[in-house]
């Protein structure tokens, strides 16, 4: 990364119209984390490896440690901060509190985050399929069993409110 | 309770810690009730050795604090990494002095505000921490009973404990609550002995099930790890890094570096750092400095170190020994001699090692997630030259520690930048410097020579390990003759490790519990008999043949001989004063030689178990990590070129790995509680081998047990 002249860009924070003002080749994660105060998205590895940084843009999961700032312009950007509404928890996020599904929980914004994004595009996920959709986020406590349950009875609950 | 076994030492306060008096904490935190308490039993028993200078923990370690506002209060050196003591300990106390689980805080890892303990590890707190603060919480109950019957004035005997209120047992309307007690008052306790304790059938938290009391900050982010805070001014800070271990820097050009927007280089001789208020104008910076080196480099690697660890100039000391190996081998029908080895392995917590360092006058201030913040400010104190009391460390939640986060490098580093450039400093360690300066795990190699009769009774067991620790290395098993053999570093003798090594969870357990459970099998095996009903045949120790029935009954154990060619893979040992026994079942692959795990059941006697649920989930945890040390984890280098520094390189357990898992913890109410963080990982790497064997035939002596090694052991059928 060259540090180039600054630039506005404009895009949608956890449902609210924003600007920023920032070098447009910045690390998204790093724009996040240290101009924007949304610490809950998490450095794990910086090379897309780990998941531990995972937020949804236009609702799909994506590894902002890879990102350039400038990507995001015009989009929807969604960060664990901007998950639960009105103090009221995201049925994934009361799920992984249910199930107990996580221990240092430092890898829990990024697991929640990608677990949200594939319910947003299969409701209906089978066992394997949650499995299949987390299996490149890494958590070093080893609580993958309860995280498995969580996702499952988090799908449960969203249909249901449907 | 005799009121002589209680030193009220209010007056004097004599005792230390941290360099501070027990005074000083009473003034900073205001008035009510302390009463100061250390875990007895193991600083008595032996003499842990102590940095120096620090020779107070004889005194307390801990304390209790009943605020003037009726919150209850505990105060120790101890830190949460995930392992859930922020949840079980409060159980405990709230319990002790019935009030509300809500009315309970921990305050953990802040060396101003918390006496000195050396560190989270070891699978300690609930086990030799938790019962001290049981017994300070049954003296804080003790004085406030005392008080209450002087101010309700009616004989102690007569009054009961509720929800944080006393009262009159014969008019529940005289009473008075534990904050109208503590209301101006400064009274401090010092308790030497054990008093009674309420009985455990008394309890109303202990024992049950809660879930993380941090869980809801977490799930939304607002829990706040290291690298979350922020200080005006704060700049990031990257340090050159040699390209591996024993490299020294022979010139260095730091031009390009400087030529990026606003960065500021620090020096301090070979020690170089770039610093930028942007982390991505750090990075860039970093990789801009031209460094050369001079090498002298070990003529070691991953492939000969096994060798060169049998055959290096090493001290032998016989750790225990009973029998006469020569009767042994005379009394044995077959004699079996087996070689086992263990690489190196790393911690790769999510969280990277982190500290935030701020310098404000002469005193220095390090947040920093590590599991040994007395240790850190040890170590700032001596590498930087920082009186002790000048040194503050403060341990926000850590993000995973596994026994890596003992070692404290990082604080250390943040501490030099912060103090060289007088800016709050923001280290946070990339996943290739977290690999390249992890304490790894030790490689070591086990030699076993064993031997059976013909009614397949063990009477020969003579065990050697090679530089990888010897915890987990009894025999368990009833053996007449039997000996112990620990090979480590001559003083004078070539290093061996060519890099920093340390615990990793349960250090050491999982290879020795791998070797002598891999050999039991092997002669199990040859004998021609049930591996269980093997072992329980040369078992005498009551809490094993428990675990085993326990945990042979959840699996549905059917007996039979190996190989079977089912997939069924058992093992046993002790760790932390645990008792763990494991079945597994898994399916080989026979064309690619890879191994999925299926199932696991898992039996633990640990005696009283705090948090049912908290138990469970740190055996869960075990049981997905050990899945690690067992098929993939293993660290490759070339002399001190660690070569594999990335998880795509170095693979830890992902979803796809994770078995059904069947965990039960025995009922021991009536026994002291043991440790829970680490047993149940022990067992995971020989019952697995054991259950590749009974699949294949094929016997694994290596970990990790690598697709190629399975295909190779498979050839030998």
């Amino acid at each position: 990364m060259t540090a180039n002249m600054e630039q506005k860009i404009r895009f949608t924070l956890n449902g609210k119209k924003t600007e920023i003002t920032t070098d447009p080749n910045q690390t998204l994660l790093w724009v996040l984390r240290n101009q924007l105060g949304l610490t809950g998205t998490k450095f794990g590895c910086g090379t897309g490896f780990c998941g531990a940084c995972t937020v949804l843009i236009d609702r799909e999961p994506a590894r902002s440690c890879m990102l350039p700032v400038s990507d995001i312009a015009g989009k929807d950007l969604m960060t664990i901060e901007g998950l639960s509404r009105n103090g009221k928890l995201h049925p994934v996020q009361q799920a992984f509190i249910d199930h107990d599904a996580l221990q240092c929980g430092y890898c829990t914004p990024g697991m929640i985050l990608t677990a949200t994004g594939m319910l947003m595009k299969n409701p209906s996920p089978t066992r394997q399929e949650i499995i299949d959709g987390l299996e490149d986020n890494l958590c070093r406590c080893g609580a993958h069993t309860r995280i498995i349950d969580a996702v499952e009875t988090a799908a449960k609950e969203m249909k249901g409110g449907k | 309770m005799k009121k002589t076994d209680i030193k009220a030492q209010a007056e004097s306060g004599t005792g230390e810690s941290n360099g501070m008096k027990r005074r000083s904490f009473v003034k900073l935190l205001g008035g009510g009730i302390f009463i100061f308490f250390q875990p007895w039993d193991i600083f008595n028993l032996s003499d842990i050795a102590l940095p120096q200078g620090r020779s107070l923990t004889k005194d307390y370690n801990a304390f209790l604090q009943i605020a003037e506002d009726g919150t209850v209060s505990c105060f120790t050196g101890k830190i949460e990494m995930g392992q859930g003591a922020i949840t079980s300990l409060p159980q405990i106390m709230a319990d002790e002095l019935n009030v509300p689980l809500e009315k309970v805080k921990m305050v953990m890892g802040d060396t101003d505000l918390c006496p000195y303990d050396a560190g989270t590890w070891g699978s300690q707190t609930i086990q030799t921490f938790g019962p001290a603060m049981r017994a300070a919480a049954a003296e804080a109950r003790s004085v406030l009973t005392d008080l209450a019957a002087t101010k309700l004035g009616v004989p102690a005997a007569q009054l009961e404990v509720r929800d944080g209120l006393i009262v009159d047992s014969k008019n529940p309307k005289n009473s008075v609550s534990y904050a109208a007690l503590a209301k101006g008052k400064k009274i401090e306790r010092f308790l030497d002995v054990k008093p009674p304790v309420e009985e455990y059938t008394k309890f109303t938290y202990v024992g049950k099930s809660y879930k993380h009391s941090d869980a809801r900050l977490k799930v939304t982010g607002q829990a706040k790890y290291t690298g979350d805070l922020k200080l005006p001014g704060m700049v990031f800070a990257r340090i050159l890094r040699p390209p591996s271990h024993g490299a020294k820097l022979s010139s260095v050009d730091v031009s390009g570096a400087e030529a990026i927007k606003g960065t500021q280089i620090v020096r301090d001789g070979d020690f170089i750092a770039v610093l930028n208020e942007n982390r991505d104008l750090a990075d860039e910076a970093i990789v801009k400095i031209k460094a050369e080196y001079t090498y002298n480099e070990l003529k070691v690697n991953d492939k000969n170190l096994y060798d060169r660890m049998v055959g290096a100039d090493s001290r032998a000391n016989v750790m225990r020994t009973n029998g006469d190996m020569e009767a042994g081998i005379q009394l044995s029908d077959k004699i079996f001699e087996s070689e086992f080895h263990d690489p190196y392995l790393a911690h790769t917590s999510i969280e990277t090692h982190t500290a935030l360092a701020k310098l404000e006058g002469d005193k220095m201030t390090v947040w920093a997630a590590t599991q040994s913040p007395f240790g850190l400010q040890d170590g700032i104190s001596r590498e930087i030259g920082f009186p002790r009391e000048k040194v503050r460390v403060i341990t926000p939640f850590v993000g995973g520690g596994f026994g890596g986060k003992g070692a404290y490098q990082q604080g250390v580093e943040a501490a030099r930048i912060a103090k060289l450039s007088n800016k709050p400093i923001m280290l946070v360690w990339t996943r290739d410097e977290e690999f390249f300066y992890d304490t790894f795990h030790p490689a070591g190699v086990i030699r076993i020579k064993s031997g059976i009769d013909k009614s397949g009774l063990i009477k020969l067991w003579d065990y050697s390990l090679y530089y990888g620790g010897s915890r987990g290395s009894d025999t368990i098993y009833d053996v007449p003759n039997a000996r112990t053999t620990s090979y480590s570093q001559n003083m004078d003798a070539t290093v061996i490790h060519p890099f920093g090594t340390g615990a990793w969870r349960a250090p050491n357990n999982n290879a020795n519990t791998f070797a002598r459970e891999s050999q039991i099998d092997i002669m199990a095996a040859e004998a021609g008999i049930d591996p269980l009903e093997f072992r329980l045949k040369n078992l005498k120790d009551e809490k094993m043949i428990a675990c085993w029935k326990a945990v042979a009954d959840k699996f549905g154990y059917i007996p039979g001989k190996t190989p079977g060619g089912r997939g069924i893979g058992i093992a046993c040992g002790t760790d932390a004063g645990t008792w763990v026994a494991t079945i597994v079942e898994i399916k080989v692959d026979k064309s690619t030689g890879k191994v999925k795990v299926l199932r696991v059941a898992c039996a633990q006697d640990m005696g009283l178990c705090v948090n049912p649920q908290g138990a469970l989930i740190q055996m869960e945890g075990c049981i997905q990590m050990g899945m690690g040390y067992t098929l993939t984890e293993e660290v490759m280098f070339e002399g001190g070129n660690v070569k594999n520094r990335g998880f795509d390189s170095y693979e830890i357990p992902r979803f796809s790995w994770t078995p059904k898992m069947d965990c039960v913890i025995l009922d021991r109410k009536d026994k002291p509680p043991k440790g829970g963080g680490e047993p149940a990982i022990i067992t995971v790497g020989a019952a697995v081998g054991n259950a590749i064997f009974d699949a294949t035939g094929a016997r694994l002596y290596r970990m990790p047990m690598t697709p190629a090694r399975v295909l190779e052991a498979m050839k030998k059928v």
